[in-house]
């Protein structure tokens, strides 16, 4: 009761502070610029005290000003500022000038002189700051003006000399972000002031103050980041500050190190301490690992980050980041990585059972010993033992990196990654199976690395077995006992997590493709055939019989011998498994069976080429005949249509493209359908029968074209063109439908004035597009586009009707690569009986596991719905991390769904989908800008206002059998 | 604990303090050796006079073992300072070395557990990084140092002279410690430990994944595992270790952990978060990771339970105990594993299989056949020679030290200190005494008027630059001052007296006086350009505050007497004039 009272409270109270807003906001727009300014220049006399004085302006700041009164405002504030003595006060008018020269439309360089005047007299070395500061947001505002530009700096450099770092922070700050650029103007309007920016910041880089320090890194980076070339002198000065006190300054110099390093790669530089000479990047790439072994983990992870982009090091360098001597009692020991190789090249199982078989061998030279080496040494070592679990995974991604540039070192960090799949962090594990499998074309596992890799199937984490299967699914093993290692631990895995079943399969399916050759001797034991022996027939059922069998066949699929090792019951289980899991095994040419079992097999694998040529012809045939008769068209679009849904199912590469274009063409035959009716030319009202067929094909088209621009993803602006154009004649054909079948003339009206204005944002929009579309309806639409603005509505109609009917249909061009966005949901599977029960009014979690595929953006558009058989329907958004990413245009959404309902008296299905939500608004350009779902739904608020949303479903619903059952007392 | 392990003990005289760091016994003795020889602190008298603070680094007993034979026995009153762990965990340990030296060996003469107590209660406890005022100069700071839990690095400072002592400490984190820690402190001396001078360590990984693998393809084979450990340190790693590979693995055998010591000791491990690792101070929230899910208290009837197991046993030799007995029922099945992770001392049964041995002959002359498999591993938490170097570039000493190592190693490692960071370098034997000069710095307390006064005369502040400042250096009460010399005279009581230096100046010049003065007065104003030069109505020019009159000389006309007269204060600008005007005016004037 309690809570319901303050809720009232709460309501009444912003009740009334509404109100309140909407008088303020009423008199705003009545307001005048004097009296606006004049109201704060009354508030700040009548202010006694500093404190007073403050407390105005704070309320002050906290409204917006609008942009004619901005100036007024402001030189109230500077009349202000002069007057008074506190600088607290000072300081706020000068963030409050700041503030004020940010506003939108305010050109703010009248006030510039005066930000400069005040500056002269100042004191209080905080007002500076906060003074240059707000310098510095003039000066952003201005950029293009390089006078303004020249004097600020100038102010900047005088300004330097401040005893406090406050102040000199923000004079870098200015220099970095105002310093001229471009060397020839800056020579032009080189005064004896403005030199050379970059010498002034560098004299900084040994200020005494670290913050300043590195304010003067920071301004270094930022003019870097304007396009200025630096020079490459400050390199050796950017090396002294990596030996830096403060963690800041080291951070920002490691980063600074390797801009340079980027910049000039090539260039020489002398080692200190001997007469050699190296490459810069290499020299620079040596400093970056030594900071991989830095005291404050910050540095770490920025220099283990940066690490990995350092390309052009030469391999030299490379390989020693993986390098670390050994050493017992000043004898050379081997890794136990060189170890494992060693048992392995000699052909020795591992042994690693006596005493002493790590004993050091050969002695070493200890003045060749270095223990800190000047040079990469075992940077990446370091980096993958380190204690934070960040530097860890910098270093991997780094890894990564280098490894995808340079295939004898990917070879070498094998070791080491394979190493980090036993980390104590999972999302290091995950990071480095996701680093081996982007780097897995470059490398071939041996037979102990495999086993450590496939020893992590174990896991009980879900994402690291999948994960490991994708890389699995791209791995080259060298050995017949690899292959076989593999499946043996796969099957374990299966019987261990039955759930895996799919991933597994898939993966087997890869393994099997890509190592034929290894695969066949193994044959005779996988199926476990005997040369005189009739064996059992397995399990048709057994998943890791099945398992085995997805191996074997598409392995077959290249090695033509292998099906004479088959026996009888396996050509019959093919031919199951061929139906059953078409997308796991592949056609096979087999001996004798072939012609009699299955002849359309050849002809199942087409080339590309024609299927893609069918498709253009059949395309070309719609667009060239434009002048049949309406019938014809009609049987033609028809006809093509079909062949185009067939060919979508048989070329699983063609499907978006065909699926499109059967869509587009669709939209045609309905708007031909619709507008075919005779009863058009009839002036009477149409009555109900014609009123339905030609709205609900207006609605459908509606519908279709918002598929087609937000479900498939690679659709061009070309495309949207044409969508788009699809859709204005469909409300076009809605507005003509409701003018026959409504008898006023009011709410007409309306609806004209908001197809014209649609028009006018058709043509805003894709003004560059207009000239290919001649002859359409836009384009006839737009000739006639000043007498529609003039004419009446019943005008409008009739003018549309004629030029929908005579506008010819455009060609829709196809892109290079078209698909559709799909779902599928594997989980629930919807094919068990028995009912979910739960108590009703308690929540019940319901598993959800789908594939999404070609979804841009998932986590912003993606939606669970459950419909109730009751009607209801609920709209689950899923968290972002539900979300996994396990290849390109693949995603995974593993969440759960929370069901509750009130009691039911028997158990009934729900439904459960997947929906692609929609904005009409957000153009495809946009929604290519991930944006987090808070923010979304801040900006989408004004949006929605003329931008239509909406919800695709998208996948198959499956349904759920649920039972709520009343509560017990 | 000079050149070599065991029974670490270090004195170290710093500004007028001493501080003893550590104070353990030797492994290797039984007599008086042991422990270490506190005469030389003091003949007679109480040690409590002699030394300011004892620290103690960690609780491992190389290291705090004599510390009750110290306070109680021998006698000392003062404080003792040692982390929180390290108090909580360190009686334990000295309590079990207690009963195996009286009640096992039946030595008496030894310290009692009410002595322990006692001793535990001069213990101060002090937190990570926190500064610890010992008196007024003396001031000492703990580091984090990995090695064993609640394990430490000191920094004493006194003044401006600060020595940082390491104890044992590891760069490299494990599964349940993190890595060795220091900021850039710049300590006069740094002593370190130096186990593993001459080795350079394979990564962890390897070694734990050979762990790991060995295990798990046992326990696969139900064949059964042992691990001889000691009770604290590396045990709880492998404990770690083991559990969350069970974890990941969904494994179901059961791991066993002897009972007795260990079990107190995991409960401080649960309680000192803090002090471990990145992950498990991470996840604690959610499951303290010392609170183990499947490893469970071990029974010795389980020995004989059939089916895989893994079970921890002490002691780590397989010299006696649990570990042993458990050997020997089990070392009959090739199934079964026993995995030493540490060294064995030569004599010990572990030491035996480890080289090789086969048949083994157990008291009561029976024969034991060994048919399990043997398997070594090394897990050790001390930083090896790159940790060691990467620690002095992490703290940049002006001086090192080496210490709780073998000679032989030092000295590589001493060499190669000097040669990559050119410091000093030492390593003294035990009972040596090595002196180290550093260079102190004085502070001195400057007037804030006066800071402002004199810098605003010079250019920039430069901060590499040294800067020359006026002032009066007040030595007062063992500190000092630079104040302004009036506010030095006035808190003096003294009257402040002029100095004046005059000198004259004879010039060839037979014109007039006042047309000389003239003359000089246009030259010197000439000359210094940047200084005021009046000329007075009276016939005198002043520059600054410098006086300079001319007169006849009484004799010859022709020559004019220059007088030169300034205060003490102008003496630069003044003896430069004199030196102007000797070299006589320019004839160009003339």
């Amino acid at each position: 009761m309690a809570a319901h009272l303050k809720k009232r409270v709460y309501e009444e109270f912003t009740k009334v502070v509404q109100q309140q807003h909407e008088d303020l906001s009423a008199k705003k727009l009545r307001l005048t610029k004097p009296s606006k300014s004049a109201a704060l220049h009354v508030d700040l006399c009548k202010a006694t005290s500093p404190a007073d004085a403050l407390q105005y302006l704070l309320q002050f700041a906290r409204k917006p000003v609008e942009v004619e009164s901005v100036e007024g405002v402001v030189r109230i504030l500077l009349e202000h500022y002069y007057k008074e003595n506190d600088a607290s006060v000072r300081l706020k008018i000068a963030s409050l000038l700041g503030l004020l020269s940010k506003t939108a439309g305010f050109s703010p360089d009248c006030i510039m002189d005066d930000a400069i005047n005040t500056l002269q007299n100042e004191k209080s070395h905080q007002v500076l700051a906060q003074l240059l500061d707000t310098l510095l947001v003039i000066g952003t505002k201005l950029t293009e003006n390089p006078s303004v530009r020249m004097r600020l700096v100038e102010v900047a450099c005088k300004h330097l000399t401040d005893s406090s770092h406050g102040v000199r922070n923000k004079c870098l700050q200015l220099i970095g972000c105002l310093g001229p650029v471009e060397k020839g103007v800056a020579k032009e309007t080189e005064s004896q002031a403005a030199k050379d920016v970059q010498k002034i910041i560098g004299d900084h880089f040994n200020d005494q103050d670290p913050r300043v320090r590195t304010a003067a890194i920071k301004a270094m980076l930022q003019l870097h980041e304007r396009g200025l070339k630096l020079q490459q002198a400050i390199y050796s000065q950017a090396c002294k500050l990596l030996a830096d006190d403060y963690e800041q300054v080291r951070s920002a110099a490691v980063q600074l190190i390797w801009v340079l390093s980027q910049l000039y790669p090539e260039s020489i530089v002398p080692i200190p301490s001997s007469n050699e000479e190296i490459r810069l990047v290499d020299d620079a790439f040596g400093k970056i690992c030594h900071m991989v072994s830095d005291g404050s983990w910050v540095v770490r992870v920025q220099a283990a980050k940066l690490l990995g982009s350092m390309q052009q090091v030469s391999s030299h360098f490379l390989e020693q980041t993986l390098d670390k001597k050994l050493m017992s009692d000043l004898r050379r020991k081997r890794t136990a990585h060189e170890r494992a190789k060693e048992l392995y090249s000699s052909g020795e199982f591992s042994s690693g059972r006596k005493w002493g078989d790590d004993a050091p061998k050969e002695e070493i030279d200890t003045g060749a010993v270095n223990l800190i080496e000047s040079g990469a040494c075992g940077a990446f070592v370091h980096g993958l033992e380190d204690e934070m679990y960040e530097v860890r995974i910098a270093a991997v991604e780094a890894l990564c990196m280098l490894a995808q540039s340079s295939p004898s070192f990917a070879e070498k960090c094998l070791d080491f990654l394979v190493d980090m799949f036993n980390d104590e962090i999972e999302e290091v594990r995950l990071q480095s199976i996701h680093t081996m499998r982007k780097i897995s074309n470059n490398i071939t596992l041996r037979e102990d690395q495999l086993d450590t890799v496939l020893a992590v199937l174990e896991d009980s984490s879900r994402d690291i077995r999948e994960a490991l299967h994708e890389l699995l699914c791209c791995t080259n093993v060298s050995t017949k006992e690899g292959i076989h290692l593999a499946l043996v631990e796969l099957l374990k895995n299966l019987t261990k997590y039955p759930t895996d079943r799919e991933s597994i399969w898939k993966c087997l399916k890869f393994l099997g493709s890509r190592h034929p050759t290894l695969v066949l001797p193994l044959v005779p034991e996988l199926l476990s055939t005997h040369p005189f022996f009739d064996t059992p027939e397995p399990d048709m059922d057994d998943p890791a019989y099945i398992a085995v069998l997805v191996l074997i066949f598409n392995a077959a699929k290249s090695c033509p011998t292998m099906p004479a090792l088959f026996s009888d019951h396996t050509f019959r289980h093919y031919a199951y498994l061929r139906d059953s899991l078409s997308h796991l095994v592949p056609p096979l040419r087999l001996p004798g069976r072939k012609l009699l079992s299955s002849p359309v097999s050849p002809s199942i694998t087409p080339h590309e080429d024609p299927s893609q040529q069918f498709l253009h012809q059949s395309l070309e045939r719609v667009y060239n005949l434009q002048h049949l008769d309406p019938q014809g068209i009609q049987e033609l679009l028809e006809f093509t249509i079909r062949d185009l849904q067939r060919l979508g199912e048989l070329q699983s590469e063609l499907a978006g493209m065909a699926d499109f274009t059967a869509t587009y063409l669709q939209c045609q035959l309905l708007l031909i359908k619709a507008l075919q009716e005779k009863l058009w030319n009839v002036a009477a009202p149409l009555y109900l029968k014609q009123n339905a067929l030609a709205s609900a094909a207006a609605k459908q088209i509606l519908e279709e074209t918002y598929k087609m621009e937000f479900m498939y993803s690679g659709v061009e602006s070309r495309q949207v063109v044409i969508i788009h154009h699809m859709r204005l004649q469909a409300k076009a054909l809605q507005l003509i439908v409701t003018a026959r079948t409504t008898r006023g003339v009011e709410p007409l009206f309306g609806m004209c004035e908001k197809f014209l204005q649609e028009v006018d944002s058709f043509q805003r929009c894709f003004i560059s597009e207009l000239p290919h579309m001649q002859g359409s309806f836009v384009d006839k639409l737009l000739d006639l586009m000043p007498r529609l603005v003039t004419s009446k509505p019943s005008e409008v109609v009739k003018i549309l009707q004629t030029t929908l009917r005579q506008s010819t249909f455009l060609h829709l061009p196809l892109p290079e690569q078209l698909h559709r966005a799909t779902a599928n949901i594997i989980e629930p599977t919807g094919e068990s009986d028995n009912p979910l029960r739960f108590t009703s009014g308690l929540v019940v979690a319901l598993d959800v596991d789908a594939t999404l595929e070609h979804v841009q953006d998932p986590q912003g558009t993606v939606k669970v719905q459950v419909l109730y058989p009751d009607g209801q329907a609920q709209i689950i958004h899923p968290k972002p991390a539900d979300f996994r990413n396990p290849g390109p245009g693949r995603h995974r959404l593993i969440t759960q769904v929370y069901l509750s309902h009130t009691a039911w008296t028997e158990p009934c299905q729900i439904e459960v989908r997947l929906l692609l939500a929609y904005n009409s608004n957000r153009s495809k350009a946009s929604a290519k800008i991930p944006k987090s779902s808070w923010s979304e739904s801040l900006e989408a608020l004004p949006q929605s206002e003329n931008g239509i949303e909406g919800t695709i479903p998208f996948s198959k619903p499956v349904k759920v059998y649920i039972m709520p059952k009343p509560a017990r007392r | 604990a000079g050149q070599d392990v065991g029974r670490s003990c270090i004195l170290v005289s710093i500004a007028g303090k001493n501080v003893m760091l550590d104070c353990g016994m030797h492994m290797g003795y039984n007599d008086d050796r042991r422990f270490p020889d506190f005469s030389y602190i003091t003949q007679n008298g109480r040690l409590t006079d002699f030394l300011d603070c004892v620290i103690i680094s960690h609780f491992h007993l190389d290291h705090c073992g004599a510390l009750p034979y110290f306070s109680e026995m021998v006698g000392y009153d003062g404080p003792i300072y040692m982390t929180h762990p390290t108090k909580a965990i360190c009686p334990i340990l000295l309590e079990d070395y207690r009963k195996i030296t009286v009640d096992k060996k039946g030595e008496t003469n030894f310290f009692t557990s009410q002595m322990i107590k006692d001793c535990m209660k001069k213990v101060v406890a002090v937190h990570l990084h926190q500064t610890v005022q010992v008196d007024e100069e003396l001031e000492i700071k703990a580091y984090y140092a990995g090695h064993v839990l609640g394990a430490a690095m000191f920094q004493i400072k006194v003044g401006c002279e600060s020595v940082v002592y390491t104890g044992d400490y590891n760069m490299t984190p494990d599964r349940h410690l993190g890595a060795a820690w220091i900021d850039k402190c710049r300590p006069d001396l740094l002593i370190s430990e130096s186990t593993y001078a001459t080795t350079i360590r394979d990564s962890k990984r390897c070694r734990e994944r050979d762990f790991l693998k060995k295990v798990h393809e046992t326990v696969e084979r139900g064949g059964k595992v042992l691990i001889p450990v000691f009770a604290l340190g590396r045990a709880q790693e492998l404990c770690i270790l083991l559990e969350t590979f069970w974890e990941r693995m969904n494994l179901k055998a059961p791991i066993y952990f002897s009972t007795g010591l260990t079990e107190k000791a995991n409960h401080y491990y649960k309680l000192f978060i803090t002090w471990t690792n990145q992950k498990i101070r991470k996840t604690f929230v959610q499951r303290n990771m010392f609170e183990f899910k499947h490893i469970k208290a071990f029974d010795r009837a389980f020995a004989d339970n059939p089916g895989p197991m893994v079970v921890f046993a002490t002691p780590g030799m397989l010299h006696a105990g649990q570990s042993l007995q458990i050997f020997r029922k089990w070392a009959g099945n090739e199934k079964n594993m026993v995995i030493m992770p540490g060294y064995c001392v030569q004599g010990t049964v572990g030491h035996k299989i480890l080289s090789g041995q086969r048949k083994l002959e157990m008291e009561g002359r029976q024969i034991l056949e060994v048919k399990m498999q043997v398997e070594y591993m090394s897990f050790s938490a001390h930083a090896d020679a790159k940790g060691i170097m990467q620690l002095i570039r992490q703290a940049e000493p002006r001086n090192v030290l080496l210490v709780h190592g073998e000679a032989k190693k030092m000295e590589f490692l001493k060499q190669k200190i000097e040669q990559e960071f050119h410091v000093n370098c030492y390593m003294p034997a035990n009972g040596e005494t090595t002196t180290i000069f550093t260079n102190p710095s004085i502070p001195v307390d400057i007037s804030l008027g006066l800071l402002k006064r004199e810098t605003a005369i010079g250019l920039l502040p430069d901060a590499k630059k040294p800067k020359l400042m006026h002032g009066t250096l007040i030595m007062k009460d063992n500190s000092f001052r630079l104040v302004s010399p009036e506010q030095a005279l006035k808190e003096l009581g003294l009257a402040e007296h002029q100095l004046r230096f005059t000198c004259r100046v004879h010039i060839q010049d037979p014109r007039k006086e006042h047309e000389t003065v003239l003359r000089v007065y246009n030259h010197l104003k000439g000359v210094l350009k940047d200084y005021s030069v009046q000329h007075l109505p009276d016939g005198s020019i002043t520059v600054e505050s410098i006086l300079i009159q001319a007169t006849a000389h009484s004799e010859d006309q022709g020559t004019k007497v220059l007088l030169v007269s300034w205060t003490y204060q102008d003496e630069e600008l003044g003896s430069y004039l004199t030196s102007l005007l000797k070299k006589g005016l320019p004839q160009s004037t003339a």
